[in-house]
């Protein structure tokens, strides 16, 4: 490409539109981070984007017990303090009944239906005077008035979800799940693909394209046969037919084409020579592989790590067919999915809850980037 | 809590050390069998052998897991519900004269038209964007991003964002917030037709532009020097460049991207099942398969009949792949 110094209209011009691209697919996350931390009542009210600028609320309080009210020039009097205003709030309007809660601004005055008058300042000290006749009954007067509500955050939401939500558990379910389902298939795989780069044997090149075709196969033409030979087992040895053991299982089965086919590239790729003098040297292919070829794959063992990592941690279907979906065995992605159902205009059980779900992911995703692209690249171009 | 924890740990060390034990064992049972002796038909045999010793973990897995349920499935397709009986074609002639299944051919087709292509185009302009703007690594960051991202937690996220709360004013889903405040009407968006399968693709595409735009990112850079500078020299516009110089450079890779993501595309369940659990006309294929197997006691035989409907799709890709993989070994 031409060199974008030369052009700055160019330049500003690709800024712009990325700018718009990037703001457009951050916008939806941002919202749900947003409103995962807002308080409930607000979060049903308006929207995640009104959530820094400060709200008006309206609400009233009643003055102190006519007990209290002092004889002075101008009539009775109860005077004292807004409690609101008392934490802090600023009070901006104020008025003395339901249907005029906004009548008379900080500091004035306002004459009510029987005489009487009430002022409120911003700090919300406020005086009500009955001029003609003592105030009567044992209730104080209610007084209508806004304060404005500063922005405020909260993680109750997340102590909601966490708990009631049964989330903390689903969190340690996945990673039960995620860690040995992520690192067998490593192993099996890596093993796999030293005998298809580096050991003559018979039918390698027709296995190994055998390996590739399975790439694409669909989960889903698995599922009726394997929930059966599930069950056929457990029954035969006694045993639940939904567990770890066999999600661990499938999980390694779906993930060994891409593992396979991944670390044979590149394995594929080291010198020939490294190899051929330590076999002509008397090292066994075992000692080859895990003394020379092992050490020097780690970028791609890498790059399946966090591939399988990632796709376990986010699964949904196998999970949902291969575990039970009780509390000790539900795992983040079915149990958000089954708060869709239940709670489903819940925003801030679902937006806390979704962000539990995407926190660990995103945080491997950020830290090993790198990893992940190559990893990509190299299953993809060829 | 932490017995389970605990519980965890002790199976996380059964199954890996159990596998690196297997692997060690085996190969050292092969050693001792077959002697350490430098005889050549011995040292022949031992290394016959060993390949297998590494192979077959992993091949084992793959029949089970992959190649033998095809097979199964295919066989369950012609059974019915608790496969006992055969009943012929019946699953498929069922299949083939269900509306419900009608709609879901003609949802996956646009699933499979709109989704790769739109990823793809957004996902190279992205590429080409980021690699002329000084914050172009920021930006590939932000978009790649929803690739960690759940399925169903980005449908949480899209959810929100299309969050219809009534007919009122101030709506809290953003979409709503945009229509109210340039004069439309809000409305429940994911039971209007049509609309609401282009705005669960939208999920998608938004998940898969960052993997387009990885993908034809490093295609771009491969793309040579000397061709763009020649044409530059020739008085080519970069619009001109763009098209008739880079695109047919990096059309192989295009492809390959394209195709990934129908393979994905034609797999997609978690969000359909977690947005609209396929009302309103939104099915796609590997929710009804889902909701065959478990609706009621479940139906074996017309699930199996529709995975079969997939397996047949996804046919071609791997025929291509396959071939692909044979001439590149050729060409080695």
């Amino acid at each position: 490409m031409s060199k974008p110094a030369e052009r700055p209209l160019a330049r500003i011009a690709a800024s712009a539109g990325l700018l718009a691209l990037v703001i457009l697919w951050i916008v939806p996350t941002l919202g749900l981070l947003i409103s995962s931390v807002r308080d409930k009542d607000a979060l049903a009210e308006s929207g995640w984007w009104t959530a820094l600028s400060a709200s008006e609320q309206t609400v009233f309080e009643r003055t102190a017990s006519p007990d209290q009210q002092i004889e002075t020039a101008d009539g009775w009097v109860i005077q004292g303090q807004l409690e609101i205003a008392a934490t802090g709030y600023t009070i901006t309007a104020f008025g003395g009944s339901q249907r005029t809660p906004n009548e008379g601004a900080p500091g004035s005055t306002v004459t009510l239906r029987n005489g009487t008058t009430l002022s409120i300042d911003a700090q919300g000290n406020y005086r009500f005077v009955s001029p003609d006749e003592p105030f009567t009954g044992s209730r104080g007067k209610r007084m209508f008035f806004s304060y404005e509500k500063p922005a405020s955050f909260t993680l109750d939401n997340y102590k909601e979800v966490l708990t009631e939500g049964r989330l903390g558990q689903a969190f340690i379910n996945t990673l039960t799940v995620t860690i040995p389902a992520t690192v067998i298939p490593v192993l099996m795989a890596a093993f796999a693909a030293y005998a298809f780069s580096w050991m003559p044997f018979k039918g390698r090149n027709w296995l190994f394209a055998g390996v590739i075709g399975l790439l694409v196969v669909p989960l889903q033409t698995s599922l009726v046969p394997l929930l059966r030979l599930y069950s056929d087992v457990g029954n035969a040895l006694g045993f639940e037919a939904k567990g770890y053991a066999g999600v661990w299982m499938a999980h390694t089965g779906f993930g060994l084409p891409l593992a396979i086919y991944l670390m044979r590239n590149y394995m594929k790729s080291l010198p020939k020579d490294l190899i051929e003098c330590a076999r002509v040297d008397g090292a066994s292919h075992f000692h080859v592989f895990t003394k020379i070829v092992l050490p020097l794959s780690v970028p791609a063992l890498a790059s399946f790590t966090i591939f399988q990592f990632l796709w376990v941690w986010n699964d949904l279907l196998v999970a949902l067919v291969f575990l039970g979906q009780a509390e000790d065995q539900i795992v983040l992605t079915a149990q958000l999915r089954a708060l869709l159902g239940t709670r489903g205009s819940n925003w801030e059980v679902l937006t806390s809850g979704a962000f539990i779900t995407i926190i660990l992911p995103l945080v491997v995703f950020f830290s090993l980037q790198r990893f992940f692209v190559r990893g990509l690249v190299a299953g993809s171009v060829k | 809590m932490s017995e389970h924890i605990t519980s965890a740990l002790v199976a996380i060390a059964i199954g890996v050390l159990g596998i690196l034990a297997y692997f060690w064992i085996s190969n050292a049972i092969l050693d001792a069998l077959i002697g350490r002796s430098r005889r050549p038909n011995k040292e022949v045999l031992r290394e016959q052998i060993r390949p297998w010793l590494f192979v077959g973990p992993a091949l084992l897995f793959l029949f089970v897991y992959l190649v033998y349920p095809v097979f199964e499935t295919l066989y369950l397709s012609f059974k019915d519900e608790n496969s006992r009986e055969f009943v012929g074609f019946s699953n498929y002639t069922w299949l083939f004269n269900d509306p419900e299944f009608h709609i879901t051919l003609r949802n996956n087709l646009m699933w499979l038209l709109i989704v790769p292509t739109l990823s793809t185009i957004f996902g190279l302009v992205i590429a080409v964007l980021a690699d002329r703007s000084r914050w172009g690594t920021i930006a590939k960051s932000i978009i790649f991003m929803p690739m960690a991202i759940s399925f169903v937690g980005a449908s949480v996220i899209w959810k929100f964002v299309y969050h219809y709360n009534g007919d009122v004013a101030n709506q809290i889903g953003i979409l709503n917030a945009l229509v109210v405040a340039f004069g439309g009407e809000a409305q429940f968006w994911l039971a209007t037709p049509l609309w609401n399968n282009l705005l669960l693709m939208v999920i998608l595409i938004w998940i898969q532009t960052g993997f387009a735009m990885v993908i034809l990112g490093a295609a771009l850079r491969g793309v040579p020097e000397e061709t763009l500078e020649a044409a530059i020299i020739d008085g080519a516009t970069e619009i001109q460049i763009f098209f008739k110089i880079i695109i047919p450079q990096i059309m192989a890779t295009i492809v390959v991207v394209w195709t990934t993501i129908a393979i994905l595309v034609l797999k997609v369940f978690d969000i359909v099942l977690a947005m609209t659990n396929g009302q309103w006309e939104t099915q796609v294929l590997a929710n009804l398969m889902y909701d065959w197997m478990f609706r009621g006691a479940g139906d074996f035989g017309r699930g199996s009949a529709i995975a079969i409907v997939l397996m047949i799709s996804v046919i071609p890709i791997m025929i291509w792949n396959i071939r692909r993989f044979r001439q590149e070994e050729m060409g080695r």
